[in-house]
């Protein structure tokens, strides 16, 4: 047996295995209560080892599948005892019964996908109230229990906040500075000192300007006065 | 009797969302419940034989205008809605939780054969399902059920609305196979 004919596209992989074994059955058009269970036990064990050639990680759920078609298929090989009247009913049954409550389900889950759904396929007037009257916090409110523990929930969950979450402070370089402010000069004949300050973000971009101007100014490019002794510091072009 | 039905009609158009016959009674006092009844009824009629851009759908227990399905890609258009794209996963729990409501996890994942916790906290936060307690066994497991917002979704009036389900098909009754990618017969 080959792997060929499980080349599945990765969306198609099956939810599990009750999936696994609805495609089988279909694939082989068999009747769900008269499962020809050497058959069926060869396709899926095969699928696993696909699986496993994948690299898919085989979820317990398959394997518990696997083990249990085996379990029926050696208990179809056992002759059937007389004595015990509960013994005589057919191993298969207990995957019969699960698989038509399975493909029941699935035939209701398409039914449901079928519908007009309401926000795809038809629409309706929008949900939110176009009037907002004001009292809405006196308007009784509909929640559950539940609810409640949800809100709750949320709630501590955006005030716990991240504890890794740590403020790294914005590398300013003093070169960067220098362009600014000559950058501005280009524009506008002078600035100060406070000016360029109040525009700074903290004391570390106040330092890096401040550090900024000494090396405009020893660099010759721009022109500094102090009109009185600890008065504000004045730049402008040359 | 006009008169009571264009105060109806103007209710529905107006409520954001499904008006109930008990609400619209509640409103308009001096119509008794059987006047109401055969308006709304008389209103889903008109607007079926109109044939217009919408229609007036019975749903999670009231009345809701519509539009057509037809028209869903200009009304697309218009609102760049963002539905709720429920997968195979979801949509099979959710049928579960439909049918079988009350319903514990446990009973989800043994018709499904997988684990369903997270499909069933998607739903929970979708709002289309809700915890309705707890059963009085040990561990006290969580009990599910749908919400009305499940049934406005999937446009049915109540419960008792859902489609029935298809009788069991055995293979030699289901002639389509040919769709499985790859299903080759070995």
């Amino acid at each position: 047996m080959t792997n060929t004919g499980y080349q599945v596209r990765l969306e198609n992989v099956f939810e599990g295995p009750m999936d696994l074994l609805v495609h089988l059955i279909k694939k082989n058009q068999v009747d769900i209560y008269d499962i020809p269970i050497a058959l069926i036990t060869d396709q899926f064990l095969s699928y696993i080892r696909w699986m496993q050639d994948m690299e898919i990680d085989v979820a317990a759920d398959f394997l518990v599948m696997a083990a249990t078609l085996a379990q029926i298929k050696s208990r179809m090989l056992l002759p059937a005892q007389e004595s015990d009247q509960e013994e005589s009913e057919d191993p298969r049954d207990a995957i019969a019964g699960p698989l038509a409550e399975y493909m029941r389900i699935k035939s209701l889950a398409g039914k449901l996908a079928e519908r007009n759904i309401l926000g795809e396929h038809v629409f309706a007037r929008p949900a939110e109230p176009l009037v907002h009257d004001g009292n809405a916090e006196q308007m009784p409110v509909e929640a559950s229990l539940y609810d409640l523990l949800g809100a709750y929930q949320a709630l501590s969950e955006q005030m716990a906040g991240d504890p890794d979450f740590s403020i790294t402070p914005e590398k300013i370089s003093v070169k960067e500075k220098m362009t600014n402010i000559l950058d501005l000069l280009e524009t506008q004949k002078s600035v100060t000192f406070s000016d360029l300050a109040a525009n700074c973000a903290d004391k570390g971009e106040i330092i890096a300007t401040f550090l900024a101007i000494l090396e405009v100014v020893r660099l010759n490019l721009v022109g500094i006065t102090q009109e009185e002794t600890a008065g504000g510091l004045k730049l402008f072009s040359r | 009797m006009k008169d009571l039905k264009n105060i109806i009609e103007a209710l529905l158009f107006a409520s954001p969302s499904p008006l109930s016959a008990e609400r619209i009674r509640e409103l308009i006092v001096y119509a008794d419940a059987a006047e109401i009844k055969d308006a709304l009824q008389s209103l889903v009629r008109e607007h079926q034989e109109r044939d217009g851009g919408f229609a007036l759908h019975e749903v999670a227990g009231g009345f809701q205008f519509r539009t057509r399905p037809e028209h869903r890609q200009w009304v697309e258009k218009l609102l760049a809605p963002q539905p709720v794209r429920l997968s195979r996963a979801a949509l099979e729990t959710l049928a579960i939780v439909a049918y079988h409501q009350p319903v514990l996890r446990s009973d989800v994942e043994h018709i499904r054969g997988v684990n369903s916790g997270g499909t069933l906290r998607f739903l929970l936060e979708k709002k289309l399902i809700r915890i309705l307690g707890r059963k009085e066994i040990p561990g006290r497991p969580l009990l599910y059920g749908t919400t009305k917002k499940f049934l406005e979704t999937f446009d049915l009036k109540d419960l008792k609305d859902l489609p029935a389900p298809d009788e069991i098909q055995t293979g030699e009754e289901n002639p389509h196979t040919g769709d499985d990618p790859g299903a080759e017969k070995k």
